[in-house]
């Protein structure tokens, strides 16, 4: 084991590394060139063994991916926000192959207007393809994710491909100090590659995503896939409980920071739990019974933890990093269905929209999502979320449009 | 005029032994699955197909499929990317000892004129730009067939379709050349009407390492409009008319395998097809129908010429 100061992409590099991944398809996109650029290297100079191969496209990626998953190698590539919405359609595909793999998201927000600042409206859109999709906050939980997220695709009650995701910039460019494990160790937890589905040989032709003509078979098809995700479940907690024990570090499919005896709870998911851990330091030290619920799994959803996190709260305040137009924040709904369901919920539910494209959600941002948590009233009717937009955001805004030759009224609907 | 044949020089040589079982859900008179039965029995046994979606996507239908070989149903666009990801798990695997030669597999992809020539030709360029040890087989019945007969790039000009119902206006596009352009060892245009020009060039491909591709001109009874026995026929005349010319093209250089001693007119082609048939009906098109003959003369022409000159150079240099 050797302590080192890595990026976000590194570490992710390193896992897959660690993991001896044989075949990475790759194509570049800021922020995740790093991930692949070390992975090239690695190839080249004979420390990693198989092939690395770029492509054309994303799509293109992708689907050499999952035709070499479904060929019976380990397999492992990376992308982000444009790259990861141009291979959505093969996203869908692969899941319903039932390969194991593993592709990392660097999260970046999505065009139009194109920027490189992250949100997690890229990953977002691909919760229901069919990918495990575990949310990362730091650098070494980066590397023992994707180390676990092989064991997860690769367990035979699971079959599926998993996705990890790290915000760009913020972890993808930040450096931490990251346990990097022996090699031995590593190989000896995620185990050598033998796939469990079957996979193309002479001596077995094997028709491999054939039409299903038929809507009781195809929603059969379609139902094993959702059951294999409710599968995940289990080998998830055996992994992580596994890789504690190997390694110390536990990652739970969600994070609870100062929760026991927390009435009132943020809930985020990202790098950006950090610094919502902060303010629950902050608050707490003022004697504020403040927690924070770090959204680590979100496909499968992991249910019986969210019960028990979210039980008898008195108010609940989910920060969305993403938008859906029209209804507000994605992981908010997540909650709020849970919520629909359970016999205790919290007393209160707030949304909050913040984090758009890379921007900032300071201290004051926090204190004010706080402050709303501790004074909602319950016969309140919260149609809206709230967007967090500081005065510094709007006066910044004010002087870029005033630059472009507008201002603020004339563009607002 | 043909080519001497080397392997295969009559019917009567080609393999007796069937890949493609019968029995399928594709139309009657299929030019594509005719092509897909001669090329896959020289090509042999071990086969994983790669299909990229289009008319081809519903001969394996769950729970039955006519193949003896394996079948990967990828995406429309990205066939060829997946032939990439098998054949490089299946070097991997051989390189490291966990898969010895007699589970290989060759890697055929399969895919329509719509895939081929729009929005599968990015990972198709790429995968003969790096060289990619596969054979790619598409089946050109010049519209996209299995949505119902619309407008594709291969379109030929004047041609009806369900999205083009005053004729397409455009030119077929020249894929051949497209494919060529990226220099991969072997490229050929077949027609099933001649099998033994078929089976000579699958068989001479075999020798190749790298990028095989095969355009196969497909008869479409339900999208060209004609009965399904009158295939066959309809297939020699667009050879014997100069419509559809037999060519290979080994490490780049062009030859003609069947030259029509006297080219028949382009109207014996086109008059027996319901998508040709405005050419002809309620009005005679000459405008349209000079064009076509025209543009079919002008490719023999540059063929001839080609060919005076390299034979010229061969004198001179000698």
């Amino acid at each position: 084991m050797v302590r080192k100061l890595l990026t976000g992409n590194s570490a992710a590099a390193w896992g897959a590394r660690l993991a001896e991944v044989n075949y990475v398809p790759a194509f570049p996109i800021t922020p995740q060139t790093e991930i692949i650029e070390m992975l090239a290297e690695w190839f080249a100079r004979g420390e990693m063994h198989g092939k690395f191969v770029t492509f054309d496209s994303e799509h293109s990626m992708l689907t050499a991916a999952g035709a070499a998953a479904a060929t019976g190698v380990r397999t492992f590539t990376a992308t982000s926000s444009q790259g990861l919405l141009y291979a959505v359609e093969a996203l869908y595909t692969i899941s319903g192959w039932r390969v194991p793999l593993v592709l990392v998201n660097v999260s970046r927000a999505l065009a139009a207007p194109i920027t490189l600042g992250p949100d997690h409206n890229d990953v977002l859109a691909t919760r229901d393809s069919g990918f495990v999709q575990l949310h990362c906050e730091t650098c070494q939980e980066v590397l023992d994710t994707v180390l676990m997220a092989f064991r997860i695709a690769e367990d035979p009650r699971v079959c599926l491909p998993v996705l990890v995701n790290l915000d760009g910039f913020y972890l993808s460019f930040t450096r931490e100090g990251v346990e990097i494990p022996d090699a031995e160790q590593t190989r000896d937890f995620v185990g050598p590659f033998a796939a469990k589905q079957p996979v193309f040989r002479a001596t077995t032709p094997l028709a491999q995503g054939v039409a299903v003509l038929d809507g009781s078979t195809y929603s059969f098809f379609r139902y094993q896939v959702h059951r294999a995700m409710q599968n995940a479940m289990h080998a998830y907690a055996q992994a992580s409980t596994d890789f504690a024990q190997r390694f110390g570090r536990y990652w739970g499919a969600t994070e609870a920071y100062c929760l026991d005896d927390a009435d009132f709870v943020l809930a985020m998911a990202g790098s950006f739990a950090t610094k919502g851990k902060a303010a629950v330091d902050r608050w707490r030290r003022q004697g504020h019974r403040v927690g924070l619920l770090r959204l680590r799994m979100i496909r499968p959803q992991p249910f019986a933890e969210l019960v028990a996190a979210l039980s008898d709260r008195r108010a609940v305040g989910v920060i969305d990093q993403n938008l859906s137009p029209g209804l507000g924040g994605i992981l908010f709904q997540e909650l709020a269905g849970v919520a629909a369901r359970m016999p205790s919920p919290p007393g209160i539910m707030c949304s909050f929209i913040g984090g758009l494209g890379g921007k900032d959600i300071g201290q004051a941002e926090f204190d004010h999502v706080l402050e709303e948590l501790e004074t909602a009233r319950p016969d309140q009717l919260r149609a809206e979320p709230e967007l967090l937009f500081t005065r510094r955001d709007w006066e910044r805004t004010e002087a870029q449009l005033g630059q472009a030759g507008t201002s603020p009224e004339k563009v607002t609907v | 005029m043909k080519v001497p044949r080397e392997y295969y020089k009559s019917l009567k040589d080609l393999p007796r032994e069937e890949s493609l079982t019968p029995g399928s859900p594709l139309c009657a008179g299929c030019g594509g699955l005719a092509t897909l039965r001669l090329f896959h029995k020289v090509l042999g046994e071990n086969v994983v197909i790669v299909n990229a979606a289009g008319c081809m996507t519903l001969m394996a239908v769950y729970p039955y499929t006519p193949l003896r070989s394996s079948w990967l149903y990828t995406n429309m666009a990205s066939a060829a990317a997946g032939a990439q990801g098998v054949r490089d798990a299946l070097d991997i695997l051989r390189a490291q000892r966990r898969l010895s030669p007699h589970e290989d597999l060759k890697v055929l992809v399969l895919a329509g004129d719509g895939a081929t020539y729009d929005m599968g030709l990015s990972s198709t360029s790429a995968a003969i730009h790096r060289g990619l040890d596969f054979w790619y087989l598409c089946y050109d019945n010049e519209a996209y067939g299995n949505t119902g007969f619309q407008t594709s790039p291969a379109s030929p000009l004047g041609s009806q379709t369900s999205t083009s119902p005053l004729g397409t206006v455009e030119l077929k596009k020249d894929i051949f050349e497209i494919w060529r352009a990226h220099q991969p060892p072997y490229v050929a245009t077949i027609c099933a009407h001649d099998p033994v020009d078929l089976a000579e060039k699958v068989h001479r491909s075999l020798r190749f390492v790298g990028p095989k591709l095969f355009l196969a001109l497909a008869v479409c009874p339900p999208g060209w409009g004609f009965e399904p026995e009158l295939g066959d026929e309809l297939a020699r005349l667009a050879i014997e008319t100069g419509v559809w010319p037999l060519k290979e093209a080994v490490h780049g250089e062009v030859r003609h395998t069947y030259v029509p001693n006297r080219f028949r007119p382009v109207e014996d082609y086109l008059r027996p097809q319901h998508r040709f048939r405005h050419l002809f009906e309620p009005a005679r098109r000459d405008d349209l129908l000079n064009q076509i003959q025209n543009n079919v003369d002008a490719y023999w022409r540059n063929v001839k010429a080609a060919k005076e000159a390299y034979v010229a150079a061969t004198v001179t240099t000698s």
